[in-house]
């Protein structure tokens, strides 16, 4: 808004800007139309030089039998819609569990006088330097040794630790004043009570931030899921993709693939559209 | 209601910053006591450590029959008022003033009578659904003026709650505090470093340096009787004049070749030994037949006074009088003096010698 106002000043006209904006538009979106396009047509017609840029009209039957059977049975049966309901709760609770941890150390760290607090604080803060493709082993070992292997425990609770979000929350408790502190001490309002009434409601705008970059951050692990879950019906939806595609030289479903990818993209498409909407409001609320 | 009394209170920091240096007074139960003193000098901390947020390191804090060293502040029975008034900035105006009365387990439409009482008193009905952000700096220090009272407190703490106003509005709420505190009655502890608030307020003013009180007492009294060079120049404004003399004998002291009569003297000033004379700007008088002559540098016109600057026996002298007395184009003003008023510091210490 700002921006526009600004240019209005300048008395230069928009169309420039707006024929970039849409070039911009154009080249990313293009891939995501072919493969569209794609999930749409038979394979054949993929096959063949000009591949179409129209949908075809197969749509209904490839997308119900992608969610209903899943790939074809030469590679995995795993219906998309059990995939997806696992990566679902899988991405939920990562984001959800690394929010909710990282609600409470920052607490810990920034309102509390605990011992060894800045020793407990610079822990948290190194295990930035060991994202989980750095002790994955260790890790492996340890899931393996508790029979975590192919169940939801095993597949989040290595991902939920999370220095990043607890440092951000840090910073930003940080800036609450001392004496809005003081007040709820003299509004006789005990730790958790001013940690739900007063810290909570005062972070949501960072929550729904945090949680829109951690539901996809979930949403698209590859490397962990692949490794923990051997049983199909905890497959989730970024390896049941790679799993669809037929690696020993057979003919591979493209439409199926490309239905599944458009799948993919929806829940966090609608996490992004839903949350930005509430946080939005959220700002808009602040500033009045 | 009740009585505040410290005895003896002190607070040391980590690291052996004395903040507070021994502290004792009484407040009486609905009393005004202005804590007032330069900056750093252990007004907020004192108070803090009465309000419970800061733990007292020695020494003794009660309210009432109840020593509260050891009571967590919430069971104080106190409410405090913030300089930069604290409010829950998600919360409405009402949730604000109601939340402290929440958490207490207070009726739901006894929060809301308390509420709409306050919100009456202090003529913030119409703000009631709003966010603190939509409010004026005055309106949401009548809020944060609110909380405090719905709570029915013993005591009340205020910590400089006027200094971020601009000055018209600071003089209105003043006004209103002093009126608010006589209506409720209710023991009060203010903080400030504004000399003005501290005489218009308190009916115990309490000035404090260097973590130590200087002098308390009645506000007339402390600025009628300065116990100290310090107390002297740091109330009134413009500050006393401060100017080295001589004694010169029993009721006499020099300033340069001028001689002023004393009537407050300690007996044991000989002739000879040298003295700090304390001159306030307005205990200075001028009249045509004033047997003391002052040379006049410039001359500030305030509106209803006028401020003359000058030297008086070689001493930088401020006078102040009422506009209009003298002509703009005077070089020198001639001024009486009542004995009574002429005030006696020691060089050294800077305490008060007189009887
Ligand atoms: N947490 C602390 N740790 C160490 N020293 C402190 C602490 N808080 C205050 N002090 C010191 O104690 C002294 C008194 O501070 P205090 O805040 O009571 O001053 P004040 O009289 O309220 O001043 P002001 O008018 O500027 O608010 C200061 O010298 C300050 O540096
Ligand atoms: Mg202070």
């Amino acid at each position: 808004m700002a921006d526009s106002t600004a240019r209005s000043h300048l008395d230069r006209p928009d169309i420039l800007a707006h024929v970039i904006i849409w070039i911009g538009i154009a080249i990313t979106a293009f891939p995501i139309w072919v493969a569209f396009v794609a999930s749409t047509v038979s394979n054949q017609s993929i096959a063949q030089a000009p591949m179409p840029l129209l949908p075809g009209s197969l749509g209904w039957q490839v997308y119900s039998d992608v969610l209903g059977v899943g790939g074809n049975n030469r590679t995995v049966g795993t219906p998309v819609a059990l995939m997806m309901w696992n990566s679902f709760v899988m991405a939920m609770i990562i984001a959800v569990g690394k929010i909710v941890i990282s609600l409470m150390s920052a607490y810990a760290i920034v309102f509390f006088r605990v011992p060894f607090r800045n020793v407990l604080f610079w822990m948290i803060f190194v295990t930035l330097m060991l994202p989980v493709e750095v002790r994955i082993i260790p890790t492996l070992k340890v899931v393996t040794d508790l029979g975590m292997l192919n169940t939801m425990a095993g597949l989040t609770i290595p991902l939920i630790a999370s220095a990043t979000a607890t440092l951000l929350f840090r910073q930003f408790f940080l800036t609450i004043p001392d004496e809005l502190v003081e007040a709820a001490k003299m509004d006789n309002a005990g730790p958790v009570k001013f940690f739900f009434d007063v810290v909570i409601p005062l972070s949501t705008t960072t929550i729904a931030a945090l949680f829109v970059i951690l539901f996809i951050y979930g949403w698209n692990q590859y490397l962990w899921p692949l490794l923990i879950t051997t049983d199909q019906s905890m497959t989730t939806i970024v390896i049941g993709i790679t799993k669809m595609i037929d690696t020993s030289g057979g003919p591979t479903d493209w439409n199926r693939v490309m239905a599944t990818a458009i799948l993919t993209l929806l829940p966090p498409v609608m996490v992004v559209v839903l949350l930005q909407k509430w946080f939005v409001k959220g700002l808009v609320e602040t500033e009045k | 209601m009740a009585d505040v009394s410290l005895t003896n209170v002190r607070k040391v920091y980590a690291g052996n910053v004395e903040a507070v240096k021994g502290v004792s007074f009484d407040i009486p139960d609905g009393g005004f006591c202005v804590l007032v003193g330069p900056s750093g000098c252990g007004k907020s901390t004192l108070l803090r450590m009465v309000a419970g947020l800061e733990a007292i390191t020695s020494g003794e804090c009660r309210i009432g029959a109840r020593v509260v060293n050891e009571v967590e502040p919430a069971d104080r029975d106190i409410a405090m008022v913030f300089q930069n008034y604290a409010l829950y900035p998600h919360m409405s105006v009402y949730e604000n003033m109601a939340y402290g009365l929440r958490n207490r387990g207070t009726p739901k439409d006894e929060i809301d009578r308390r509420v709409k009482e306050a919100a009456g008193i202090l003529a913030i009905e119409s703000f009631l659904d709003r966010k603190p952000r939509a409010l004026s700096g005055g309106q949401r220090q009548r809020v944060a003026m609110g909380r405090a009272i719905v709570r029915k407190p013993q005591v009340f703490l205020f910590d400089e709650p006027l200094s971020n106003l601009d000055a018209k509005l600071r003089v209105q709420m003043r006004v209103e505090i002093k009126k608010l505190q006589r209506a409720l009655g209710v023991t009060s502890i203010y903080v400030t470093h504004d000399q003005v608030e501290a005489m218009t307020l308190s009916d115990k003013l309490v000035v404090m340096s260097n973590g130590r009180v200087e002098q308390m007492g009645v506000p007339n009294e402390v600025y009628r009787k300065p116990a100290s060079k310090f107390v002297a120049t740091f109330i009134g404004s413009p500050p006393m004049n401060i100017a080295k003399g001589v004694v010169r004998g029993p009721g006499a002291v020099a300033v340069g070749d001028v001689v002023l009569p004393v009537s407050d003297m300690a007996a044991d000033l000989k002739p000879g030994d040298a003295i700090e004379v304390g001159l306030r700007p307005e205990d200075l008088i001028v009249r045509g037949d004033g047997s003391l002559t002052m040379q006049v540098d410039f001359i500030e016109e305030l509106g209803a006074t006028q401020l003359f600057h000058g030297t008086l026996g070689g001493a930088h002298l401020v006078i102040q009088a009422a506009s209009g007395l003298v002509p703009s184009e005077s070089k020198t003003l001639n001024l009486a003096i009542d004995p009574a008023k002429v005030h006696l510091f020691d060089v050294g210490t800077g305490a008060r010698r007189g009887r």
